[in-house]
């Protein structure tokens, strides 16, 4: 082949010098096929590490490079971009791993080590006399994003990127934006009014120039990759003309049908054609399907009688559109997990006023059912005694989930504080495992709620059950060692925060990976919090992990910063490690087709017309490689990993 | 004399093992291994390869024809493959595999496919401790392989 390989050995300090004899190994290199000039170092990586290489590749008119040092997952864009500087092409340099996979673990076979060194030079060396120079492709980035999801996530990542000046749209599966904020009374630690800080930020959302808002949409299907997604979006049928719409609220005290509200967690009643709430944004009913006797049996219409813009529908059907966007931030937040069926002990949900601590935020709420005065859902009656239950099901996988939902803490102290103030005669107890208050100002917040008067019990509840208008809570303090019996009029329970129910389909739909909870998967858990292993796709707020508000803003509005990042430049390069075909020796089967992750594979007729061969869109493909070892007649490779490159591989590595 | 140095190069022999370790799960398990200091024997060359699912059995093939004493196919595990389905496609191409080289005779103890994922290190040291001394109690693969020398 008439290579000129130049091999650089490191010793990494002691790292690996301490281990492998690095001049053995330097030494070996010299003999195998194409090597021409060997080189070993203490530290290749630094600044005169590098630049010896530079030198010696231009001096010796070294057209390969083989480093062996440490990982290439470490240095191999550090390396890459040393070849660079000596006028090489960067993908004609190849790694070895001495570090991570020989010296550090070998540390008591120095012989073994350096042999396994020498083979891994001679595998490497095998590999690079066989690289070809990659070039890099450039595509074009569409500067539109898509929210999913419009509650505070969303919220906070759609108006950043908007205020950036990039374009938005933003899908939320529900008639009003605002998500499971809206719902809440007050937040922690600093009790200010959900919606004072909530629904002025859904405002803004609705009006930003740059933000095109669908309620009541699903997205139904993705396909592309970064800079260039193509989304088809349901429009679900509302039955209401939001143009012809005032939102003046007339048909919703027409209609006679009264079912419970959503939005209220059960406690409250609404018509069938409703806002979700007073503030929803957009400001405009809808009309629920199911409930409405027009839709059902075809009787009434009073709304549409009623409705001086004539904005009623009942012919509405769901629409399908398509929306280009160049990247994607997943806001779907969360639901809390369904307790009747994992606590048939605490009454699995037949008890009224056993109620989960979202209802209890409807009740403390002053425009929620009871107009914010804490009364019991069964008869009204004020409560004289409140009893908390923490982690119900979380933090125990034998009864619902194994992880922590991070915000029941701190919501359960901030209703006791509440209950106190409202009614500083009502006994609180709260019977918890531990109380995990670890946020700025938390735990002050904690000794607040235990100073309002609250009682805290260290240990577990194992019964609820009704004597008389009563429900008896038997627990046991297990710091004293003593069971405890209360009286309450009324329980709230802090139950586990799951990911919504359609989560894993929405991310197969996307395309990115999710947990075996259903919560979506960051590329990495410390250094890419944000992204997913799916490039141009980003996440935000609970649908990654339970999370408060803060938190879930500060996600939401560093997501919103990557695909700013991403937006500031006009197109992006391509890895250039992809398949390629060789339409010479293509059948045109078509096996590689339903194999591909991607769909970056396709059959294009030959330029002679006669027949039809795989092609890849380099665009689309991700370099995995599936549809080589599927591939019959060999006509599919891999750039910078071919069929050659690994066989020269396995044949060094075997070789003595 | 000469049996004594037999057994003395017996003792000596150490396997080799060619790993075909994918990017993004296995060969970050390995990394791991390093980076936590965690010793196996010196036996695995590791091939970088993006995905497990790019690993043709053709070059497992080649493995022990070129004289590999055991080949080790380690990927993602399943569902968290970096390219949604490749170890799907691995997983079943060398279940298949495997039964193939069991059927014409060849010790399938020799072949091993395994999902090892980036925080593993220390599954990976395992892995390749395990699958030495199986090899070890077979010996140098000599059916397979074709000389070369």
């Amino acid at each position: 082949m008439g290579r000129r390989i130049g091999v650089f050995v490191c010793w990494c300090g002691s790292n690996i010098g301490g281990v492998v004899d690095v001049s053995r190994v330097a030494e070996a290199a010299k003999k195998f096929p194409g090597v021409v000039f060997t080189q070993e170092y203490k530290y290749t990586c630094s600044e005169p590490g590098q630049e010896m290489m530079v030198q010696a590749i231009k001096e010796h008119q070294l057209d390969r490079v083989v480093v062996a040092s440490c990982s290439p997952r470490m240095h191999e864009l550090t390396f890459r971009k040393t070849v660079a500087r000596a006028g090489l092409n960067p993908y004609l340099m190849e790694m070895v791993n001495l570090r991570e996979h020989c010296s550090w673990v070998h540390p008591d076979d120095p012989e073994g080590a350096t042999e396994k060194a020498i083979a891994l030079v001679r595998k490497a060396v095998a590999k690079a006399a066989r690289l070809e120079p990659l070039y890099e492709s450039r595509i074009g980035i569409t500067k539109r994003a898509l929210i999913i999801g419009g509650g505070i996530a969303g919220i906070q990542a759609a108006l950043d990127i908007a205020d950036h000046g990039y374009d938005v749209v933003m899908v939320e599966k529900e008639a009003t934006i605002g998500g499971k904020m809206a719902i809440l009374d007050k937040t922690f630690p600093t009790l200010d009014c959900s919606a004072c800080i909530c629904t002025p930020k859904m405002v803004d959302v609705a009006q930003h120039p740059r933000i095109t808002l669908y309620t009541l949409a699903e997205v139904e299907q993705v396909s592309g990759y970064i800079g260039n997604f193509e989304v088809t979006i349901r429009l679900k049928a509302r039955y209401v003309d939001i143009k012809k719409c005032t939102g003046c609220g007339l048909c919703e005290t027409k209609c006679p049908v009264k079912v419970p509200s959503e939005f209220e967690q059960g406690l409250g009643m609404r018509s069938a054609i409703y806002k979700p709430f007073p503030q929803a944004v957009p400001n405009k009913p809808v009309i629920d399907a199911d409930n409405c006797r027009k839709l059902r049996e075809g009787k009434c219409g009073l709304c549409a009688k009623i409705c001086p813009t004539g904005a009623v529908n009942y012919e509405d059907e769901d629409v399908f559109i398509t929306e280009k966007v160049g990247a994607i931030v997943m806001a779907t937040g969360f639901e809390l997990i369904d307790w009747t069926q994992y606590y048939g002990e605490y009454g699995g949900g037949k008890y009224p006023d056993v109620i989960t601590g979202l209802q209890f935020e409807r009740l403390v709420n002053a425009s929620g059912p009871t107009g914010g005065k804490i009364k019991r859902p069964s008869d009204g009656k004020v409560p004289e005694t409140v009893v908390f239950i923490k982690c119900v099901s979380s933090r125990d996988d034998k009864k619902g989930k194994a992880y922590c939902s991070r915000v029941c803490c701190m919501y359960t102290a901030k209703h006791a504080i509440q209950v106190k103030e409202k009614l500083p005669d009502t006994e609180v107890y709260v019977f918890y495992m531990d109380a995990r208050n670890p946020g700025k100002g938390y735990d002050e917040f904690f000794e607040r709620a235990k100073k309002a008067g609250a009682k805290y019990i260290r240990g577990r509840v194992s019964k609820i059950y009704r004597e008389g208008d009563k429900y008896i809570v038997k627990g046991e303090d297990t710091l004293i060692g003593r069971n405890i019996v209360v009286e309450a009029d009324m329980v709230v329970l802090a139950t586990a925060m799951v990911p919504v129910s359609n989560a894993a389909d929405l991310a197969q739909r996307v395309g990115f990976s999710y947990d075996k909870e259903g919560f979506f998967t960051e590329a990495h858990p410390k250094l890419r919090p944000v992204e997913t292993n799916t490039a141009g796709v980003f996440l935000a707020g609970c649908c990654q992990g339970p999370k408060d508000i803060p938190d879930t803003v500060a996600q939401a509005s560093a997501a919103a910063s990557k695909v700013t990042a991403l937006f500031s430049r006009d197109e992006m390069e391509t890895t250039p490690m992809i398949a390629s075909v060789n339409p010479d020796l293509c059948s045109g089967c078509g096996l590689c087709l339903s194999i591909c992750p991607y769909k970056a594979l396709s059959l294009q007729e030959t330029p002679d017309g006669k027949r039809f061969v795989a092609s890849v869109n380099a665009g689309l493909c991700q370099g995995c490689g599936a549809c080589t070892a599927e591939c019959r007649p060999g006509a599919l490779n891999l750039k910078g990993f071919t069929n050659e490159q690994v066989i020269a591989e396995v044949r060094a590595a075997c070789l003595f | 004399m000469s049996v004594l140095n037999n057994q003395d190069k017996a003792k000596e022999w150490r396997p080799r093992i060619v790993v075909f370790a994918c990017n993004w799960c296995s060969y970050a398990g390995a990394d791991l291994a390093g980076i936590s200091r965690i010793k196996y024997p010196a036996t695995a060359r590791v091939i970088r390869v993006p995905c497990s699912g790019r690993v043709n059995p053709h070059f497992v093939l080649q493995a022990f024809q070129y004289g590999a004493d055991g080949v080790l196919v380690s990927g993602c595990h399943p569902g968290d493959c970096h390219y949604a389905t490749g170890n799907y496609f691995t997983r079943r191409r060398f279940q298949v595999f495997r039964r193939l080289l069991e059927y014409v005779g060849f010790e399938k103890e020799r072949f091993h496919a395994r999902w090892i994922s980036g925080s593993e290190g220390g599954k990976f040291a395992e892995t390749i401790t395990e699958i030495t001394a199986a090899i070890k109690k077979l010996g140098p693969n000599r059916k397979m392989r074709r000389e070369l020398h």
